[in-house]
């Protein structure tokens, strides 16, 4: 066993964890790992677990079972603002927004968690950069943009806090297919940059294809793992997710 | 003029309401000179009027922490009221001696303001803490059901209190020896033995207290604190994955919401002598709330305009409206419907019947003109005007608990 240990431990990584809504369960010993620089895709259909677990990740909800180390350090039972003091935010599901806030606005207080604010104007002008369309709305209330331009502003915000890990909830749901090509660049552009990505998606075709690896999350359990090339491959993918 | 510094540094961004600011200022600074030419005699009544009038105001400023910045509904902020000014019947007058202490407390009352506002606050976190878990509609039932309790507490705990009759003869406000001035001799003489007596001196303690409160609720709306309440009000989920602790920022907000309304409370008790529980009713949080709405939430200008209009239409127009309807009667020759016969109570007393629909006539013209509050916040106005398209998705967050 000691010839293992010379592959570094990954970034995140969840152990089997068992989450209930209610007497609800909806995640059944889920495990997965992520490791710097990696995309990594979960997919699944409606009702999967997929949301469920990265609110759990974020700590917005708490498994009752199996445990979740990030960075070294066991988050479990962390509560969610402490999380993203340690490094993981996401863009969540429906995007939340602040409605009532001007679009730079919503962007500052994505680096509400962080200690170093000493770089904040060229972190907001590197989103503005990915995304110009935002720079022409800055001003405006967030509730008032258009579902892509919010969405834009969530995948935004979450990069303003600087994550270690930053975890996507189907950024390209409702959007135009030539505005789901671009946040699909943006991710790449993103995680090149250096920050690795949970990416949870419908567009399972897409997700796969510019995604290191891919977990295939079924009614709460894991069914498939592999990279993201040979889950496009897969039959069984291809079947039920791809629509081959 | 960066993002940041915008943002958590250099505090407020150039505030729209300035002109507001300076006006009501001015205006406050001086009344007193222009009661006095214009009113003569009757000057000190309206200086007594518009100390009163003070108090609403700095509970409306405290509730607006509260409901426009946190969005927290509380129907029961009277109760900090209440605690504030039992807390000088307590710790300043000779009612100490028949509760079972036996013991009389003369703390000066500057202290007790501060001991008040501490008091409330413990008040607000015991409240605050088990139920700001809940969302919305129930926050709002269970501070109704503690405004509720407070004043009967009050007026049952009679060892304490001596109930219904309340605690008289508190003690008057005195200044500190050693600060000397022209107000303690002629010519102004408006401070007689270092007792607060005279209607100007509480008018200017009061407008003083105002302008430092302002002050420090501006601090707090653009600093760190004031973001996390946005952030709360505007969705809680967000906000606790951008790393707000939701709890402890609603927990702020509720508990310097109380603070203030205790720093009311011990005021008001001083400045009246006298503390029943009769005062803190239900009806007094009702009104502050509507002070609130109605000058425009969120906005610390506006809740001190609509407390302002609020407390002249409550307080001085409706108790004097049958007064002006008979004399309305009479100077059109229509002396006949002043005198009452059979059902009929006479014009004054039939118009103070009518009081309060007059009131909720005011009430529902006001909103149905300027919906966004008299002077709204910036937000809240580009969003009537825009329209803000709230988003659908609802995840049930008390499920989490399992
Ligand atoms: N607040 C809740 N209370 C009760 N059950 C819930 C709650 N949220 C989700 N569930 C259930 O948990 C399961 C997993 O839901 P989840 O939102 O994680 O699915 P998902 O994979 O994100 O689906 P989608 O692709 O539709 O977003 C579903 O069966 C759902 O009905
Ligand atoms: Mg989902």
């Amino acid at each position: 066993m000691t010839a293992t240990t010379t592959a570094p431990a990954p970034l995140l990584e969840v152990g089997g964890i068992d989450v209930f809504y209610g007497r609800v369960q909806a995640l059944r010993g889920v495990t997965l790992t992520v490791s710097s620089g990696e995309i990594v895709a979960l997919i699944g259909s409606n009702g999967a677990g997929k949301t469920t677990t990265l609110r759990t990740i974020s700590g917005l909800m708490h498994p009752t079972g199996g445990r979740i180390v990030f960075d070294g350090r066991d988050i479990t039972n962390t509560k969610a603002h402490e999380i993203v003091r340690f490094g993981i935010c996401q863009s969540p599901e429906g995007r939340r927004l602040f409605p009532r806030m001007i679009v730079l606005d919503n962007l500052m207080m994505g680096t509400y968690a962080r200690r170093d604010l000493s770089h904040v104007d060229r972190d907001v002008a590197r989103v503005y950069e990915l995304f110009p369309r935002l720079k022409e709305r800055e001003k405006q209330l967030a509730g008032t943009l258009s579902g892509g331009e919010q969405q834009m502003l969530a995948i935004g915000r979450a990069l303003m806090a600087h994550p270690k890990l930053l975890m996507l909830d189907e950024p390209s749901l409702g959007l135009a297919p030539i505005l789901v090509e671009t946040i699909f660049r943006v991710c790449v552009e993103i995680n090149q940059q250096g920050t690795p990505i949970l990416l949870v998606e419908q567009n399972a075709t897409k997700a796969l294809e510019i995604a290191h690896r891919a977990y295939v999350l079924e009614t709460g359990n894991v069914v498939q793992h592999g990279t993201g090339k040979e889950l496009l491959a897969s039959p069984d993918v291809q079947r039920a997710y791809l629509g081959m | 003029m960066s993002a940041i510094s915008q943002f958590w540094r250099t505090g407020p961004r150039r505030d729209p309401n300035t002109i507001a600011y300076i006006v009501l200022i001015v205006v406050g600074a001086l009344a007193p000179i222009f009661l006095q030419l214009f009113l003569g005699g009757t000057a000190t009544f309206w200086l007594t009027v518009f100390a009163d009038m003070g108090v609403y105001i700095l509970l409306a400023i405290g509730l607006n922490v509260v409901v426009g910045f946190a969005g927290l509904l509380d129907l029961g902020y009277a109760a900090f009221f209440a605690i504030g000014a039992y807390t000088y019947a307590f710790l300043a007058s000779e009612h100490g001696i028949v509760t079972p202490l036996h013991e009389a407390f003369h703390v000066p009352f500057w202290i007790v303001l501060l001991v008040a506002m501490f008091v409330a606050a413990s008040f607000g976190l015991i409240l605050g803490a088990p139920t700001l878990r809940l969302r919305g509609d129930y926050l709002a039932i269970v501070t109704l059901g503690f405004g509720e309790i407070v004043p009967r507490v009050f007026k049952n705990a009679s060892v304490w209190t001596s109930g219904a009759n309340g605690v008289s003869a508190l003690d008057i406000p005195a200044l500190p020896v050693w600060i000397q001035g022209p107000w303690s001799g002629d010519p102004f003489a408006i401070v007689q033995d270092f007792k607060i007596l005279a209607p100007l001196a509480y008018y200017v303690i009061m407008f003083v207290l105002l302008i430092l409160c302002v002050i420090l609720v501006r601090n707090l709306h653009s600093s760190r604190l004031g973001r996390a309440w946005m952030a709360v009000r505007e969705d809680e989920v967000a906000a606790a994955a951008m790393g707000v602790n939701t709890v402890a920022t609603k927990l702020y907000a509720f508990a310097i919401g109380a603070a203030f309304s205790g720093f009311a409370g011990t005021y008001y008790a001083a400045k009246l002598s006298l503390v029943s529980p009769e005062n803190f009713g239900f009806s007094v949080s009702i009104t502050i709330l509507v002070m609130v709405v109605l000058g425009g939430m969120g906005n610390i200008a506006g809740v001190i305009i609509g407390s302002t209009v609020i407390y002249s239409v409550i307080f001085i127009f409706l108790p004097q409206l049958p007064d002006y309807a008979t004399s309305f009667v009479q100077s059109v020759g229509l002396s006949g419907l002043t005198q009452s016969s059979g059902d009929y109570p006479g014009i004054g007393e039939f118009i103070s019947r009518l009081k309060f629909l007059v009131f909720g006539l005011i009430l529902v013209v006001v909103m149905l003109l300027r919906p966004q509050g008299l002077l709204p916040s910036r937000q809240r106005e580009q969003e009537l005007q825009k329209g803000v398209h709230e988003d659908t998705t609802i995840v049930d967050v008390t499920a989490e608990t399992a």
